[in-house]
């Protein structure tokens, strides 16, 4: 059913605003902003026009929904080590959010060179048949599974 | 520096919609995005596939009318390919992805804000050296906005019709399995109440 609304909410995306759901240009759009005058932005500022617009309000909206719904449900989980990241690496806060960093970092440098994440390419390309999403999508389908299982372990040999 | 105030009102919106399906629908919790990626747990696909689906039908369905035009993005094979691994590694050690990054965030997790904030850096690496990776994403070249009709010939309902009985299908199939499943799932070490 989350699917099917997600599914809806693009019509309406295309319809109103000529524009498919997507997110990660809006971090990129902040990256930018953050480095312009530091002046280090020379190279993208001649490619790009530094707006924040439809997609950063979007992800603005993202955040509170998520905030307004997590609250209406009582569904706040203020954590900052999650239980199977602990199961494997241990509660250390510091070690967690260090993966954290570099696994947005990484994350997001990737989606940025593909123009695209898994709202971008993966729900709003697919859904256009793009060869380009699924292509990318098959490429970070692979890719995230092995290094998962890498990481966290079969479920039948995981013992905790 | 910004786009006019009713465009930007209209993605608020829409986004408030978004954030609260994603935090609905579990994919911001952490252990639901890793037991996708570990193949135990099938919320996430489930989502995804659904929302490809009925957004395809809708948006294709609507083309002709004129109300909808398709914004498809060029295949350039760098880009893609080494943008997929370095994605696919870091949406495994972070446990979120870009949007339910945020949504995370909303739900008060400490480790998707520092995963923004990393996440922040990333895009700043793109954006310092912008002409350098673009030259990256060419490589193995660039094939324009191609979609799976142009290539195969099978019209574009094909496509999402075939979808959707693959989903109808893994849905009977998961669910003939399910006696089984709840039997494991009772043996799980993170109940779905956790």
């Amino acid at each position: 059913m989350v699917g099917a609304g997600i599914g809806v909410l693009s019509w309406i995306a295309f319809l109103t605003a000529a524009h498919p759901l997507g997110i990660t240009s809006a971090y990129e759009r902040t990256a930018a902003a953050i480095l312009a005058p530091l002046g280090l932005a020379s190279d993208y500022l001649a490619q790009e026009q530094l707006v924040l617009g439809w997609e950063w309000a979007l992800v603005v909206g993202v955040f509170l929904g998520a905030l307004v719904s997590a609250l209406w449900s009582s569904d706040r989980e203020p954590s900052t080590v999650p239980p199977m990241w602990a199961a494997r690496f241990g509660d250390s806060r510091p070690k967690r959010l260090a993966a954290a960093f570099a696994g947005g970092a990484l994350m997001l440098f990737g989606a940025r060179l593909a123009d695209g994440c898994t709202s971008g390419h993966a729900i709003s390309g697919n859904l256009q048949l793009a060869v380009s999403s699924w292509a990318f999508t098959a490429v970070f389908a692979a890719v995230s599974v092995a290094v998962a299982l890498a990481l966290f372990g079969r479920k039948g040999r995981r013992h905790v | 520096m910004f786009e006019p105030l009713p465009r930007m009102l209209g993605g608020l919106l829409i986004g408030v919609a978004f954030g609260v399906l994603l935090q609905k629908g579990q994919v911001a919790k952490h252990r639901v995005i890793v037991q996708q990626l570990t193949l135990e747990r099938w919320t996430v696909a489930k989502i995804m596939a659904t929302a490809i689906v009925v957004g395809g039908l809708g948006i294709y369905a609507l083309l002709p009318s004129g109300a909808v035009a398709l914004h498809i993005k060029p295949l350039l094979v760098g880009g893609v390919v080494l943008g997929g691994v370095a994605f696919g590694a870091g949406l495994a050690l972070l446990g979120y992805c870009p949007g339910t990054t945020v949504a995370a965030c909303g739900e008060g997790r400490r480790d998707a804000w520092v995963g923004l904030l990393g996440g922040l850096a990333g895009a700043g690496v793109f954006v310092v050296a912008h002409d350098a990776w673009a030259a990256v994403q060419r490589w193995g070249g660039s094939h324009g906005e191609l979609t799976l009709p142009q290539v195969t010939g099978a019209p574009w309902w094909v496509w999402l019709i075939g979808l959707g009985a693959l989903i109808a299908a893994a849905a009977l199939w998961g669910r003939r399995r399910s006696p089984r499943a709840a039997e494991r799932g009772a043996r799980r070490p993170f109940p779905s109440h956790f």
